[in-house]
Order: structure tokens, then C-alpha cells, then sequence
């Protein structure tokens, strides 16, 4: 058997999703969007999207109506705090595991 | 062509020879001196490279971390203090596998504040998983720091090329300084086996979770303890790498032969005494009067310090009554690392000699040829006498 070269694995790195591991299951609290009151949602138009621009994961996306990707979502409540309809709301994951 | 110079200059035309391209460092005594050289070199045209002047040690290694993950050849040295400043990024460059060379021109740390030679400042960094070899004369310092970037590159592990403060860098020997296209023939050029490139963005060395985790494209990549295994295992595997560059360097230029331990009057030996550095050569001198007085015995200066050359220990030490080792460093509330190494490779051999450790020459303390005369002579009359733990030698008060 040949044998391996030396300092063959790196931990380097490539920039993409996913890279730091799925990161969603550090959640505690799960964000939700109320599309009753989510502005985008409700007018059906590209407006707001105050929780795309503050995610610091990049995880939510810019649509309508905006998408969370649960994956890498850390849980880290910011979007539900700067979301100007109080349409987020922080629902706690054992919730979740019981369904 | 032969010169004499002091063994700092010795480094200096050592690292020219080996086209260094990045070359960052912070003065400290007494390492200055070859920096300073290495600045003339590259201000007078004679060696293209970069001279980063940096404000700290820790500046001085990150530069040259910079330097080596772009594929370029770097070099830095220091000495004492200097060292400790830069000891998160001693860790760093090993971890990342960068073959950097670094002269380490020991001497005592403080406090109290020293300037003078012991071997406690690269005793302190044995286990930041860089390559250790300690030189004794001046022809070695300028051999092994062009054989240090062979073996750093062919194992992307960092190397520290150690003589000793004052006794090897500021004394002047006749040393050879070879041909570059010689050199050029011996060395290859660096080719990184990965290179940073703006073309094609990564993360290096960033935060890797304790489990392994698939990447972007899905592949398992290593976790921290992969990453730290093959660091240990790459480690164990460069003692044959460092012995075939040594016999390259044999064939090519006629010096070597002795990558491991160094023998002198050994052969016969039912004694032999064990120390890193030019200590070896000082006790060649006592070996010699020892030998009139009809005690057989010899003394082999340890080259290679990490990795720990077990095997060649073993081969060198059983067998024999006692292996003396002599100090300028101690694990502080325990006793000589060397001398720790030694006992700890000799243990699973049935017919291990008993080990002495002698602690000496602390903080520029003068190592009196009496003194190693004396002990070493009381240490083959009397081996069961010594005990196992370390006696000082020259304490005063």
C-alpha cells in the first residue's frame, strides 16, 4: 500500500452553506413567520425584508413570502427582535420534537 | 570556499543559500546579529527576498505564516523572550503545516532577566509540534539550516534550527560555505501542495468542531483530532525523512552521517554522556582526559530533539552501565526533559544502563571543564550512587 503524502488534510475550508456543519441544531428557540402580518407577505410586494437584511447567518431568504432555512438556522432570535409587524415569534423547540 | 565568521553569519549564508523569499524578525540578543546580516543581504542586492521589518516576535511569525501559505520560502529568527512572544503562533504554523524555518539562538528566559545561553527557551516549546535540531559547531548551523527546508517542505511540518546564544553565535569558526548551484542541485524549489489564491477564496485553519462534518460538497472533512493525528503521525514518519536528507547531503557534500545522536568515543563505551548542543563538543575534551584515567567512556550530543529519535537512543544506550545527561534546561518541578525522553525511550529495553541528570550552565553560569570532569568521573566510579533525580552542577550559594 502506497503510503499517504504528508499533511494531506487540511482543515481548510471553502466558502459555501454548510460549511461550519448544520448549525440548526444549536437551536433552542425556533423563529416563525405570522404571514398574516408579515409586510411582503401581506402586500405581495418586495417591501421590508428588515429580517433578510439583519440575519447574521444569511439564512432567511429575500422572497415573498421569506423563507427561514431551518438547517443553519442558530435560533438567535435577532430577526424576531427587529421585525417592525411583530410578525416573528420565538416558539421553543421541544415543541417541535413532541411532534 | 572557506570562511571565518561568527555562527550567526553562519545562519545568515545558510539561509541565502536556501533562497529564503520572506524574511521577517525582531531583534533580540543573541539573535540580532544574523537578522542583521540577512537584512545587508537582501539591501545589497545579494539574496531576492522580502525583508518585512515587523514591530514584535508575534508579528515576525505571522508574517511569515502569511508568507508560507502563499507558497513562499520563509524565515525568521529569534532567541529567549522573543520566542515566548511568539508561542500562539508557534503553535499556528505547525498546526497549518507551514514549512517554516526558524533559527532559535538559545538563551535563559526570565526572570530574572538573562541574556546569556541555556537551552530553556526551546525546551519550553518541545511539544508546539515543530521539528527540533540543535547544532554544535558552526559548519552545522549553516548545513542543517539548508537541510531544515528540505525537511520542512517534504513533511510540511516547521523546523527550529537551535545553537546555543554567545558560545556558537557570537564566536568565530572556519566554516564551509558551499556553492549555491551546488546547493541549488541538493535543495528543490518549495511547491506547495497548497497554495492561497485569491482565484479561488478558502477559509485556512478556521474553526474546525470537535466531530468530523461534510463539507460544501458533501466529502467528510477532518475534525480538530484528525487534523492534530496526522500532525503526531507526519511527526513520528520525519525521523527516516531526516535520515535519507542526511545522507543526501553525505553524498553531496561529504558532511553528516550523523542525524540523530552525534558519538564520539563511543563504540567501547560502558559510559556514555548525553547533552544537546555544543555541550557535546566542550565534554569531547573531558571524554578524552576521562579515557587516560582508563574509564571507558564516551559522549553523543543529541541533534535531532523532536521527534524524539527513540530508536537511535536505544540503539546508542542499552547495553551500556550509565547514560549521563547534562543539561541547560529542566522541566521545572521535575527534572531534565532530555533526561525524561531518555529514561521514557529506555524503559521497555530489559538491558537499559541507569540514567544521571546533571543540570548546568543556567542563565550563562560558566561550565567549568572541572566540573563536567568531576561528575561525569564521579558518575562512572560510583553509577549507583548518583540516584534518579537531577544533581546541579556549579551552584555557588
Amino acid at each position: 500500500m502506497k503510503e499517504k503524502p504528508f499533511g494531506y488534510r487540511k482543515s481548510h475550508s471553502e466558502p459555501g452553506p454548510g460549511d461550519g456543519g448544520r448549525t440548526g441544531s444549536w437551536r433552542v428557540k425556533r423563529p416563525v413567520i405570522d404571514l398574516e402580518k408579515c409586510i411582503p407577505a401581506k402586500r405581495n410586494k418586495p417591501a421590508c425584508f428588515t429580517c433578510w437584511v439583519f440575519c447574521p447567518d444569511n439564512v432567511i431568504s429575500r422572497t415573498i413570502p421569506p423563507v427561514i432555512d431551518y438547517q443553519y438556522c442558530k435560533g438567535c432570535e435577532i430577526c424576531a427582535e427587529e421585525c417592525p409587524a411583530d410578525a416573528i415569534t420565538m416558539v421553543d423547540e421541544t415543541i417541535f420534537i413532541k411532534e | 570556499m572557506h570562511i571565518i565568521e561568527s555562527g550567526n553569519v553562519a545562519a545568515a549564508h545558510g539561509v541565502k543559500l536556501a533562497r529564503a523569499q520572506v524574511i521577517a524578525a525582531y531583534p533580540i540578543t543573541p539573535q540580532t546579529p544574523l537578522t542583521e546580516k540577512l537584512s545587508e543581504f537582501v539591501e545589497a542586492g545579494e539574496m531576492k527576498a522580502q525583508y518585512i521589518p515587523v514591530e514584535s516576535e508575534h508579528s515576525a511569525l505571522s508574517v511569515c505564516i502569511a508568507a508560507s501559505s502563499t507558497g513562499a520560502r520563509a524565515f525568521t529568527a529569534t532567541s529567549a523572550n522573543g520566542l515566548l512572544y511568539m508561542v500562539e503562533q508557534l503553535h499556528w504554523a505547525a498546526g497549518a503545516r507551514l514549512p517554516i524555518v526558524m533559527c532559535v539562538v538559545n538563551r535563559g528566559i526570565g526572570a530574572p532577566w538573562t541574556v546569556w545561553n541555556d537551552h530553556q527557551d526551546a525546551m519550553s516549546q518541545r511539544d508546539a509540534g515543530w521539528i527540533q535540531i540543535y547544532c554544535a559547531d558552526h559548519q552545522q548551523i549553516i548545513d542543517t539550516v539548508i537541510q531544515a527546508y528540505y525537511l520542512a517542505e517534504t513533511v510540511s511540518i516547521p523546523v527550529m534550527v537551535c545553537y546555543d546564544g554567545y558560545i556558537l553565535s557570537h564566536t568565530y569558526m572556519p566554516f564551509e560555505l558551499t556553492d549555491p548551484e551546488k546547493i541549488d542541485a541538493f535543495l528543490p524549489p518549495y511547491k506547495p501542495a497548497y497554495a492561497l489564491d485569491p482565484a479561488n477564496p478558502a477559509n485556512l485553519n478556521t474553526v474546525t468542531l470537535p466531530d468530523i462534518r461534510p463539507d460544501i460538497r458533501g466529502q467528510m472533512a477532518p475534525g480538530y483530532m484528525e487534523i492534530r493525528h496526522d500532525l503526531h503521525v507526519d511527526l513520528r514518519r520525519a525521523i527516516d525523512v531526516t535520515a535519507d536528507i542526511d545522507k543526501k547531503f553525505s553524498v553531496a557534500f561529504g558532511r553528516g552521517g550523523n542525524p540523530f545522536l552525534e558519538p564520539y568515543r563511543c563504540d567501547d563505551a560502558e559510559f556514555v554522556a548525553v547533552c544537546l548542543g555544543s555541550l557535546s563538543y566542550h565534554l569531547r575534551d573531558v571524554v578524552d582526559a576521562l579515557r587516560k584515567e582508563g574509564i571507558a567512556v564516551g559522549v553523543a550530543g543529541v541533534r535531532l530533539y523532536r521527534p524524539f529519535p527513540d530508536q537511535a537512543v536505544i540503539n546508542l544506550l542499552v547495553g551500556r552501565k550509565a547514560a549521563i545527561v547534562f543539561e541547560k534546561a529542566l522541566s521545572y518541578g521535575n527534572q531534565g526533559a532530555l533526561y525524561g525522553d531518555i529514561k521514557a525511550a529506555l524503559y521497555p529495553c530489559a538491558d537499559r544502563p541507569l540514567v544521571h541528570n546533571y543540570i548546568l550552565g543556567l542563565g550563562g553560569r560558566e561550565i567549568q571543564t572541572a566540573h563536567l570532569l568531576d561528575s561525569l568521573r564521579t558518575s562512572c566510579r560510583t553509577p549507583d550512587a548518583i540516584g534518579d533525580k537531577p544533581v546541579w552542577l556549579g551552584l555557588k550559594m
